[in-house]
């Protein structure tokens, strides 16, 4: 018998194994580890030496104030930033430094703290788009759109269908996403990032400029997401309420540092944290 | 009241992507390739094959070249008079090399040189957009422009140094040189614009045509989501070369029959070419065809109301009608700055609601 939040020892594996959340999810071996990451622009220090890991299954939040780093992070893991020190183990691998659609094509898809859905295309194109790393057929047969293509097309077409029906947006199917509120933009743009059957989904601000209602949506769709698909979530939230329910285990960054790193209990009652979000008093 | 999606069900995916949804759509479109190919040949003749028709096919694949580089993928270029010229120049060779080979396949052949001098003008693509890359293309139209002025190879050492034509025929009838009819100039034409569209067409609505407007719209993103910037910009220089260095060929071959680079292919080649796919409509195929059809049909219009009709001095109307046009340009991108594309879209919206007014 597993207890709840203890490691479950997998008796093969050493320390690796992961465990079984309160709600019943597992929480698998280490899938994303990050060592002793530093990025620099010129001379200032964006993240300094920062180290935490993302574990197959989870929804991993990175909290901070606002300039503490946490976009940079997302950046640096989704490939459109180099660090200039540190590694990041992919899978127990090393990944070597790799442009930001080789790291889509591991399986890595994100979405994007201001909107950047293709405005000149409608929903279900932009979905389609997601699903550009999953596409084989080659030019010559695209050109004909016979056979293989439109075979292809169809097929994706179909599973993009599953995805609009999840997310709920049938009836915005063939609209510009240009003409669309903001609250459904970030629908579709966490539908082009799921289009793409991620390993790992990484979300910058997911509910940043939302109401009530629509945060409650989004946040149904996130754990719908994880606890469907299987699919391990990193995100960035300001909202305490969200990340504190959401999450497995959270980040905390401050200045580019690391403070803090545990369960959402733990990182609430973390001094550091505390000081960092409500000021230190100084004599 | 017919003109409506309702009653016309789509059961796959298939069908659901095909390129007229609606019923009267798709008629209207095969009647008017009946009368294209069964009507209008017939009827054809010498002033409507050179002033109008002519230049309106081959305008209008080289917009839709163009449209694919600038409309579908975001990246501007000045340089379609250049690689119109590329083409042009490649035709004349392999002709007067390969004189027992098919004519048409010299032209696909000349498309296929014209893509790969594109690609070579594309790679400062990767690094530069926006005007900086419409400089870095004006350098290549310039550049292609002086290159077959001074080196004589090019023009086969000829005394006057432009270009012309030798007489080839396809299946027994002449399709260039001085002796061919309109209707022959004319089908040349109309065929390679209906395959070429056709191609366009698929090419935009799949994986690719997606890949060039995801880095249009917002290229950060789209390499995020695992699109190849390298590979879409560079298809894309490629296949809108290949159009251009078609219409470049048919330009020169089947169109002018003897041609001086500066002039048939200079800058203001490439401005002409840049207009169409503006005023037609950017990242649309209809609009490309539309956009040559409005400055190729304006000016013979304007000229046949000004002399024809009102009786002005020639030169008169000549400097009048180059005033309306630009006029009605700039007229035109204030109303609807979308194009004719848009209003033809606006007008179908309206269309399918008629009689109500929403």
């Amino acid at each position: 018998m597993t207890t709840i939040g203890a490691p479950v020892s997998t008796g093969t594996e050493k320390a690796a194994g992961g465990w079984i959340t309160a709600d019943g999810r597992t929480i698998g071996e280490i899938m994303m580890e990050m060592r002793n990451i530093t990025l620099r622009f010129g001379g200032v220090t964006a993240i300094e030496d920062i180290s935490f890991d993302i574990r197959k299954g989870e929804i991993r939040a990175i909290i901070g104030p606002n300039g503490a780093g946490k976009s940079s992070m997302l950046n640096v893991i989704s490939g459109f930033y180099v660090p200039q020190e540190g590694e990041i183990l992919f899978h127990g691998a090393q990944r070597p430094p790799m442009r930001p659609y080789e790291v889509a094509r591991q399986g890595i898809a994100r979405t994007f703290q201001n909107i950047a859905l293709f405005k000149g295309m409608s929903t279900l194109d932009n979905i389609m788009t997601g699903r550009m790393t999953l596409m084989r057929t080659g030019m010559a047969s695209q050109a004909l759109w016979w056979g293989k293509a439109q075979a292809e097309e169809s097929a994706h077409r179909e599973a993009v269908e599953k995805i609009i029906d999840f997310l709920e947006i049938q009836t915005i199917r063939k609209t510009p996403v240009g003409r669309l509120p903001y609250g459904l933009q970030k629908r579709v743009e966490l539908g082009r990032a799921l289009a793409a059957e991620p390993k790992l989904l990484l979300l910058d601000e997911p509910m940043a400029g939302m109401n009530v209602e629509e945060k409650e949506d989004m946040s149904r769709f996130i754990l719908d997401v994880n606890d469907e698909f299987g699919t391990t979530i990193a995100l960035i939230e300001h909202d305490m309420g969200v990340v504190m329910d959401l999450s497995d285990r959270v980040v905390v960054m401050d200045y580019g540092k690391k403070i803090g790193d545990g369960t959402p209990d733990e990182v609430r009652n973390n001094k550091e944290v505390i000081d960092a979000y409500l000021g230190v008093a100084h004599d | 009241m017919f003109y409506r999606e309702a009653g016309d069900f789509k059961t796959s995916y298939v069908e659901d992507g095909q390129t007229f949804p609606i019923k009267l759509d798709r008629y209207a479109y095969y009647v008017a390739l009946a009368v294209a190919f069964g009507v209008i040949p017939f009827l054809i003749d010498d002033y409507y094959a050179n002033a109008v028709l002519v230049p309106f096919l081959i305008y209008a694949i080289a917009a839709l070249g163009l449209n694919i580089l600038t409309g579908y993928c975001g990246q501007v270029s000045l340089g379609t008079g250049g690689f119109m010229a590329v083409g042009a120049y490649s035709v004349f060779k392999l002709m007067t090399a390969f004189p027992d080979v098919n004519i048409l396949v010299h032209v696909v052949l000349a498309g296929i040189i014209t893509a790969v001098v594109g690609v070579l003008f594309g790679l400062p693509s990767l690094r530069i957009k926006g005007f900086y890359l419409a400089v870095a293309t004006l350098a290549a139209q310039f550049f292609l422009v002086w290159l077959f002025n001074r080196v004589p190879w090019f023009y086969n050492y000829s005394a006057s140094g432009q270009i012309s034509v030798p007489e080839r025929s396809v299946a027994g009838i002449i399709v260039t040189g001085p002796e061919t009819t309109a209707w022959a100039k004319y089908l040349v034409c109309l065929v390679f614009l209906v395959v070429l569209a056709w191609l366009a067409r698929n090419l935009t609505r799949g994986t690719i045509g997606r890949s060039w407007m995801a880095i249009r719209d917002m290229d950060i993103a789209a390499e995020i989501i695992g699109v190849n910037p390298l590979k879409a910009k560079l298809t894309a220089f490629a296949v809108s070369s290949f159009f251009i260095g078609i219409a470049g060929a048919l330009f020169f071959a089947v169109y002018l029959g003897a041609a001086e680079v500066g002039e048939a292919f200079g800058i203001s080649k490439s401005f002409l070419i840049l207009f169409m796919v503006i005023i037609g409509g950017l990242g649309s195929i209809f609009g490309s065809m539309a956009g040559a059809a409005f400055l190729v049909l304006l000016p013979v219009m304007l000229k046949n109301v000004l002399v024809g009709s009102l009786g002005w001095a020639t030169d008169l109307a000549a400097h009048l009608e180059l005033m309306i046009v630009g006029g009605l340009i700039i007229v035109f991108l204030i109303a609807e700055p979308h194009g004719i594309a848009q209003l033809w879209r606006l007008a179908k919206e309206k269309l399918r609601l008629w009689p109500f007014p929403y």
